[in-house]
């Protein structure tokens, strides 16, 4: 199985390299990084490609690592049926750049890259119908970004005064409590105050 | 007469509606009674799951997965522990693998039980639905005997499962085995040659196999296509290799073809319980490694140790290291995948839910177009759709 992946993981490389940026194996499971803006083509390849055949588009998430300059992994999980194989296929992408979508290639691909706008913000060029998917109506802000809280800035009651449902601010009755369990004896990185040359000495 | 244009009717469907099995709401634009567009708007059940899990240890994470899709609990959970599992390198014990396998065919009948009566309930059959819940009783019932709870059972653990299951309960699933079949028979006798459910059923929302894979699908919608693959067979967890079974695949790709392909999956997955019982042996059920599964109660209570390990689990959990994978099994409904990225915490950096009623669901509009309206209420009861896990 493994080294089945390790030759497609090469042959991609090869065939796409001004595409590909990098390869590699982990789990059993290939994982291929791309350039985002040349994403589709990408996608197409390995849709047609005899020796890659991912016909089916699994599943298209996002991921956010706010501390990148890119924040946003949009990770597209494809199938193959002849080959019976599986592929991880990731872009990186920011707020602001979009992703050419795939809703071309792959009609599935409609409501999960919705969702990704959705949950992260992250635009798809070229998509048909770029609405919310998951939240309510009127949603301000993308839930499964990093910054944004757990309990959300709004929530809703019905106000018997107006008769109607309601929108207001969080009020948290208690604390939200986040529990930290670094220990200090596991090699927590202290940071000390003024003494930044130390990096990259020791 | 001079002919007169009529414009196009837009219906509003649901979110409350018996038949949208949830809640649903769906635009639907009309043309008399057929149907020309149809665009769902999901979300109503959002329950922010993906985002709750990133805040949640792995061992308190797991109880979500059953209430994504609530109708087949204990399948939901084999994904993410396989996920999680597949993370930390661990070994599972066989016995509790065995016990997975078994459980998750029970969470199957559990499910086709429900939809396949579900189903002929939304085409005028009220009489299945009635036998199938005394059914489903009885499996529920195995469920809290397995795990203390009928529903969400927070049964399959990261390393194995919870507790081990005792011999009576091991009989009585025979038990069941054994007297099961003669309810699917009436329940194929009122359906399979009713004239009424055939009128409903037979070559209403075809699928083609191109169609079933651009489109994303999977499970028994891919397979009504005349396409076998199924991922206990293709790509096998758990002792799913050592299990002999068939899959029942489709010639037509409508709704008829789905209803007896579940019914017979219902049989088959009967023939893998027998399987799993007589295969099994007595031994562990989680992982006997400290660093994955919490040390068993008795232990617990009289080794100081044990007791402290115990606390660790239950309050920081394991720490899982970095990395990432998409880990999918086949659940009743299709291919349920978990996109687990770890970033060596004792939480979750990201988990990504792939729900089968999701691509599923998506596929409304076209299989539903040019239909009556009285259709649409017969494919999405074939698409088996369940909004825990399609809103997340």
């Amino acid at each position: 199985m493994n080294e089945a992946l390790v030759e497609l993981g090469e042959l991609i490389a090869a065939e796409r390299s001004d595409e590909v940026v990098s390869t590699n194996i982990a789990f059993g499971e290939l994982t291929v990084n791309v350039r985002a803006e040349s994403l589709d083509k990408t996608l197409e390849f390995l849709r047609n490609d005899p020796n890659c055949k991912f016909e089916i588009l699994c599943d298209v998430c996002g991921v956010d690592y706010p501390t990148r300059v890119k924040r946003f992994d949009v990770v597209y999980n494809l199938l193959s049926l002849r080959h019976n194989q599986r592929i991880i296929v990731k872009a990186e992408t920011d707020a602001r750049t979009p992703v050419p979508s795939v809703v071309g290639l792959f009609p599935a691909a409609n409501w999960f890259e919705r969702e990704a706008w959705d949950m992260y913000g992250i635009m798809f060029s070229g998509h048909p119908d770029l609405r919310r998917m998951l939240t309510d109506y009127g949603f301000e802000g993308h839930p499964l970004r990093k910054d944004f809280p757990l309990t959300g800035y709004v929530e809703l009651r019905y106000s018997e005064d107006e008769k109607r449902v309601v929108y207001e601010p969080v009020n948290l009755t208690q604390e939200f409590r986040k529990f930290d369990f670094e220990s200090p004896w596991e090699g927590t990185e202290y940071v000390l105050p003024g003494d930044e040359k130390a990096e990259g000495q020791g | 007469m001079a002919e007169v244009q009529i414009k196009n009717y837009t219906l509003n469907f649901g979110p409350q509606h018996p038949a949208a099995h949830g809640v649903l709401r769906m635009v639907m634009e009309l043309d008399g009674e057929v149907v020309e567009r149809i665009d769902p708007h999901i979300g109503l059940l959002h329950r922010g799951t993906e985002k709750l899990i990133e805040h949640k240890t792995y061992m308190q994470a797991m109880p979500y997965f059953d209430r994504l899709d609530y109708v087949a609990a204990m399948s939901q959970e084999h994904a993410f522990v396989l996920a999680a599992e597949k993370l930390l390198g661990c070994e599972v014990p066989e016995r509790a693998q065995y016990i997975r396998v078994l459980f998750s065919e029970i969470s199957r009948i559990l499910n086709h039980i429900m939809n396949v009566c579900a189903q002929a309930m939304d085409v005028g059959a009220t009489t299945p639905m009635l036998w199938a819940f005394v059914e489903r009783e009885t499996l529920m019932e195995f469920y809290e005997r397995a795990s203390g709870a009928r529903m969400h059972a927070a049964y399959f653990r990261v390393g194995g499962v919870h507790q081990d299951i005792s011999e009576k309960l091991m009989d009585d699933i025979r038990i069941f085995i054994e007297h099961f079949p003669a309810v699917l028979d009436d329940v194929e006798a009122l359906l399979t040659e009713n004239r009424i459910f055939k009128q409903r059923n037979v070559d209403i929302g075809v699928v083609s196999e191109e169609e079933a894979m651009a489109w994303g699908f999977s499970g028994v919608m891919l397979r009504s296509t005349g396409l076998a693959w199924d991922l206990r067979k293709a790509q096998p967890y758990d002792v799913y290799a050592k299990m002999d079974f068939d899959i029942p695949v489709g010639l037509n790709g409508d709704c008829f073809d789905r209803y007896l392909m579940r019914m017979e999956e219902m049989r088959q997955s009967m023939r893998i319980m027998t399987q799993c019982l007589d295969q099994m042996k007595p031994g562990p059920v989680l992982s006997t490694d400290p660093k994955v599964a919490p040390p068993r109660r008795s232990e617990m209570k009289t080794s100081m140790e044990a007791l402290i390990n115990h606390f660790k689990h239950y309050t920081e959990g394991v720490k899982v290291p970095a990395g990432e994978t998409y880990t999918a099994v086949e659940a009743p409904k299709g291919e349920f995948g978990v996109y687990l990225v770890s970033d060596g915490s004792n939480k979750p950096y990201r988990c990504k839910i792939r729900a089968p009623g999701f691509a599923h669901l998506q596929g409304m509009d076209f299989l539903t177009r040019g239909h009556m309206l009285a259709d649409a209420s017969a494919i999405l009861g074939s698409l088996d759709i369940v909004f825990g896990e399609v809103d997340r």
